[in-house]
This record gives structure tokens, sequence and C-alpha cells, in this order.
């Protein structure tokens, strides 16, 4: 492991030194704030007034909120995508993320027929079909069931979905901004399967929630009995209401379609439903006019967040670039970054856990001199897939399939530090 | 049994439970162990009634297990349809604005711009009865009889020129024999051998590809919201 970890860090100084040789001629400019650093800093030489007089008491904020500085950190939609905002979806701001875990209010949204707001005393949940016995739970049933805590990504199989023919959103919000990553609390599906006692034919699973869309998956029963999730809780606190509250499905590693919210049903059966959600929607059109069905897990992805559309860089010199890499597969083993569009690559460094099916951290702390950059990331996750291009993808896929672009995202950072989503050939 | 017994007999059927999933078991999270398998059944809910299961088990699969006894027109489906779909599906369900189209298309899956409608795009009938009976109208969800929904059922088979005499009528007797075009079109996830060569044991680190070229910007087809502005928050 320390071998490794000094294996990247000499590849990484080697990768330094090539781009700062690229910019050769270019003079460096440290620091280059706009401060005049022969004259005192009044922020520091004059007294502020939050240095003087008191600031809020205790219970201003009972609930509490983010600094008024940051107020543009908010989900952001895109309104010609949809023809309603009630079957809508808006975008994670990833750019003013760190860590891995998204904060449960910055969390995408994306329902079929609005937010259902559901009194938990007066949500059940129905398991019914190839069962021993069918049975009724209310949630304080579900919360006397033996529980756990799992971070996952949740990322919807139509991510990314719009850049299929060539870029067209300028931003990570919005070409990557349909994922996110909570801790859950939950109750094992095999907890409650086991309770009604599956019959012997039980081949799928089907989930239905109990919004006015009640949107319904087909999931196959070895999923479920392995490491899905029934969750009333995600980051310690209950879920949000545009999350599921009460009760949503989590489903790891698969598209986030599945993870049935306001969930109230489970019907057992012996084939899949066919349901409106894996076949007219969910389903990959390949160019030869064919569609792959079942394309339940997410493959191996990452995206540079800063610098990025929306995350200029503002500074010659020293600089951290970041980004999240995931898999459906399992972990995510390594990233790959390139500053020139792909020719040459370096092993970011990855800080934070590395955890089954989650959101994982990466950096490339770098001295930019000033040169055009073209800014990519290649994730590879412990089964040795390696994110491919977007080229590589549509060569397999064609242009067609809306969902399960995972291909690499480029950001052509110019000189003077805006970044702006371009397609390279 | 003694509960030592039991708990043994528990543990052999998950271990052979776990041994028959052994492709999922395979990704199962290696950090913290799933909680201890219940010996016993814990006892909680209660059985769900007749009533209820009728009430929320609607749905229908493409061999018609789950269709309601009932029956409907296209020409009940045209009427119902121009009153209570047709102002966001459009008169021959064309879609009116970003609403669904719901007909046509046939023959342009491998376009340029495929245009996925039931008729040239949905696999199963079943499915549009099911949605239609769960989500629809959209806004008034579970508002259709049982009738209504195969009547509208009968008019997009109509509109989609799969049956042409407007006199049809569809019920639960004769549902299941009728095939959607593009039935046959879907096949199994299969990217894992398919898209074998994305397991690259080593990927190419130094000098990949040729200088880059940019061949295209979002900013071009400036589509994109402004990133500074968003929903009023206070």
């Amino acid at each position: 492991m320390r071998d490794k970890s000094r294996a990247d860090l000499v590849n990484r100084r080697r990768f330094l030194s090539a781009a700062s040789l690229a910019g050769a001629g270019i003079a460096m400019t440290r620091g280059a704030s706009a401060t005049d650093t022969t004259k005192p800093d009044p922020l520091i030489t004059e007294v502020q007034d939050w240095q003087r007089y008191l600031g809020d008491g205790v219970d201003k904020r009972p609930y509490g909120s983010p600094s008024k500085f940051e107020k543009n950190v908010i989900r952001r939609d895109v309104s010609w995508l949809t023809a309603s905002a009630e079957s809508s979806v808006n975008f994670t701001p990833l750019h003013e993320l760190d860590g891995i875990i998204t904060p449960s209010g910055l969390c995408f949204e994306r329902h079929h027929g609005g937010v259902a707001e559901i009194d938990p005393a007066k949500h059940r949940l129905m398991i019914n079909g190839l069962v021993e016995k069918p049975l009724v739970f209310t949630m304080d049933d579900i919360k006397r069931m033996p529980r756990t805590n799992r971070i996952y990504f949740l990322e919807c199989a139509a991510n990314s979905g719009m850049e299929w023919r060539g870029a067209q959103l300028n931003g990570c919000q919005f070409t990557h901004g349909m994922v996110h990553n909570v801790m859950y609390t939950g109750v094992p599906l095999k907890v409650v399967l086991d309770e009604a006692g599956l019959r012997p034919n039980a081949k799928w699973l089907m989930l239905e929630g109990g919004d006015a869309s009640g949107m319904n998956r087909s999931l196959p029963v070895e999923k479920g009995l392995s490491d899905v999730l029934l969750a009333f809780a995600m980051n310690g606190e209950a879920l949000r209401p545009e999350q599921g509250y009460p009760l949503r499905a989590v489903i790891p590693g698969w598209e986030g379609n599945l993870w049935v919210k306001w969930l109230r049903r489970i019907e057992v059966g012996d084939q899949p439903w066919q349901t409106r959600e894996e076949t007219s929607k969910y389903t990959d059109l390949l160019a030869d006019g064919r569609s792959r069905k079942h394309t339940f897990i997410m493959d191996a992805k990452s995206v540079v967040t800063s610098p990025s559309p929306q995350a200029p860089l503002k500074y010659k010199g020293r600089n951290v670039l970041s980004g999240f890499a995931w898999s459906g597969r399992g972990t995510i083993q390594r990233v790959d970054v390139s500053l020139d569009g792909g020719r040459n690559w370096q092993t970011a460094r990855i800080d934070g856990p590395v955890l089954d099916k989650s959101l994982t951290r990466f950096y490339v702390d770098f001295d930019w001199n000033g040169e055009e950059l073209m800014v990519q990331s290649r994730a590879i996750d412990s089964t040795g897939y390696v994110q491919p291009t977007k080229d590589e993808l549509r060569k397999v896929r064609g242009v067609n399939s809306i969902y399960h672009n995972n291909g690499i995202q480029t950001w052509l950072v110019h000189r003077n530090g805006d970044s702006e989503n371009v397609e390279l050939g | 049994m003694s509960s030592w017994a039991r708990l043994l007999a528990a543990g052999i059927a998950v271990g052979l439970m776990t041994g028959l999933s052994g492709a999922w078991s395979a990704e199962r999270p290696r950090v913290g162990a799933a909680p201890a398998e219940p010996a016993a059944k814990m006892g909680l809910g209660r059985e769900a009634l007749p009533e209820e299961i009728a009430a929320w088990d609607t749905d229908v699969r493409p061999d018609g297990r789950g269709l309601p006894v009932g029956r409907g027109t296209v020409k009940q489906g045209d009427e119902l349809f121009q009153e209570r779909c047709a102002s966001c599906h459009g008169e021959f369900g064309q879609g009116a604005g970003r609403w669904p189209v719901l007909a046509g298309g046939q023959g342009t899956l491998r376009a340029d711009r495929p245009d996925k409608t039931i008729g040239s795009f949905w696999p199963d009938l079943s499915t549009v009865y099911d949605y239609i009976r769960r989500a629809m109208p959209y806004g008034n969800a579970r508002s259709l009889t049982d009738d209504e929904a195969y009547a509208l059922v009968a008019f997009l088979l109509n509109l989609n020129d799969i049956v042409k005499d407007e006199n049809f009528e569809l019920n639960d007797k004769n549902f299941a024999s009728i095939k959607l075009p593009n039935a046959e079109a879907f096949f199994d996830d299969d990217r894992e051998t398919s898209e074998k060569k994305f397991w690259n044991k080593d990927p190419c680190m130094r000098n990949c590809r040729e200088l880059p070229k940019v061949t295209g910007k979002a900013i071009s087809v400036d589509v994109t919201p402004d990133g500074k502005s968003g929903p009023k928050v206070d």
C-alpha cells in the first residue's frame, strides 16, 4: 500500500513537470490575488462588525441552514427538458461539494408525479404475490426490524443523457448532477421477504411507489436478497420528502429509477412485469434499432468538478483539481487524470473512504501556469472496468441510447481560467 | 425443534441461498457484515386482507395476468381520449408541447431522431393498460374505470394502426393475443460480453492519442440555464 502511494507520488511529480514543460515560456504568477500586498489589510487592522457585536442566539435557526454567503449552492433544473415541474428533474451542484457525502437538501430530485407528502402514521408497506403470507407493515413495524447503515451512490440512468450527440450543457451540475451519495439507514429487504416467506418459484419482485405516479419497477429476487435496503433515514435523519419520505428502496449500484420512493408495495412474482419505466423508458436503443433492457448496473464513471464551467480557475500557481468517481460494480480502484485531452494520463490521489458502490473523491494538487488545459478523468473499478471515452461508447451504442452515458468528460480550461464543456475529435 | 437446531437450520438455508445467488453475493459489500440472520419470524406486520390486496394490486403482465374483467371499444376510447387525454397527448396522440407522443413513429428507430411511441417502440400492450390505470390521467390518477382503461387502450391501438376497425372491442379475453410490432427488438443486458473491451488491464498512460482538437462546444448550443441564477431562495 505504502509502495503504491509512493509510486503514485513519483508519477504525479513527473506528470506535473510535464504539464509545466508544456507551458514553458509563460511567466508564472504567484498568489495573483488582486490585493495590494504592500499595504496592511483593513480586514485585519480594523475591527469588523462581527468581531464587535453579538451574533444571533441559539434558537434563531432551530433547524440549521447554510450561511447566506452560500445561497448559490442549490439544485437547479433545465426547464426545457420536461413537460412539467411535477414530472421533472433537477441537478446536484457537484462543483460546490467536497468529501463524498451529499447534503440531503442538495440531492437531485426526480419525480414522476410530484413530491408526495405522506404522514408516516398513514403509510403502509404491503408484501404480496408469491409469498407464504401476504403482509402489511406500518412504519412503526419497520422501525422494530434489524437495521443497517450503508453509504451508496444513486445515479439516474439518464445522467449525462443529454451529451450523447455532443457537448450540450455547460456545467458539471447539468452534465453529471443526477447523482448523489448518502448514508442510508434501513432494513435489509431480505428481512421483510423472510417475514412473508418467499415461495420457491419467486424470481422477480415488483416495487411500487405510493405517489400519484404509482411508480413500479421489476427487480430480480437475487438482488433483493443481497444488498437492497428499505431505507427510512438518510444522513442520520428521516428521508426528505423529495427522496421518498417515509420509505424508499435502496438498490446499490443499480440505476436510480429502481430506487422506488414512497415505497408502498412489493409484489413477488415469477417473471418481470414489463412496466412503463422498464420498457418505454430505461431501455437503451442501439444504432441497429434493437434495444437493450434490464441494464440495471451503472458502469464506472467519473467527472472533474473543479475546474469545470461553474468552477473556473482563479489563480495561477497552486490549485486543487478535484472530482468524483463511482462504479455500480464495486469500489473505485484508481482514477487517472489528463490535462491534455487524453494524450497523457496521471493517477490522481484518492482521499477519504473508498466504499463499495459509493462516490469516491479524488484530487490532483497542481501548479497552473496559465496554459490552456483539456481536463479529463478516467475511473477504473475493482472489476478492472475502465471508463471509456465518449467516442468508444458511441461506437458500440450509437447516440440514441439516452441512458447509461458514462463516457469521459472534457473541460476546456482557457488561459483566463474559464472552463467550458467541449467535445474532442 | 430446539432454538439451537432452528438457528442451525436457518444458517443452512442462508448458506444455500447465498450459494444459489453466487453472482450477487460476489458483489456484496465487504466492509461491515450484514446483521445477524433472524432465527425465526419477527412477528411483525399483519396479514394483508383480500380487499386490501385487490385495492393496490392492479398491475398487469404481458401474459394478461392481473387484467380485470372488462371491455371497451375503439369508438368509446376515442370519445374518452378527446375528453380526458388530448389536452396533453394531442387529438391523434401526436403530443402537445413536450408531453409524450403516443402514436406514429413506426420505422424511425434507426433514424437520426427516433420517435419512440406505443406503436413504434413499446414491446408490450399490458404496459399501456397498467400505466393508464395506475397513473393517468396525469394529476387525476386512478379516476378511470377498468372498462374506460380498456376503451383507451383500444383507441391507442387504433391510433397506431394496429387495430383498424373502430368497432373493435378490447377485453380481458382477447387482450393477451395482441402483440406490438417492436416486441422482438428487446434483448437482455449483455454489456459484460458485448463491451468486454472496456475491461482493460492496462489502460494507456503516455502518448495515447493524436493532438486533440475541439470539435464541439456546449456554448454554441446555448441551452444551459444561467448557473448563477436559480429558484428564489429565502
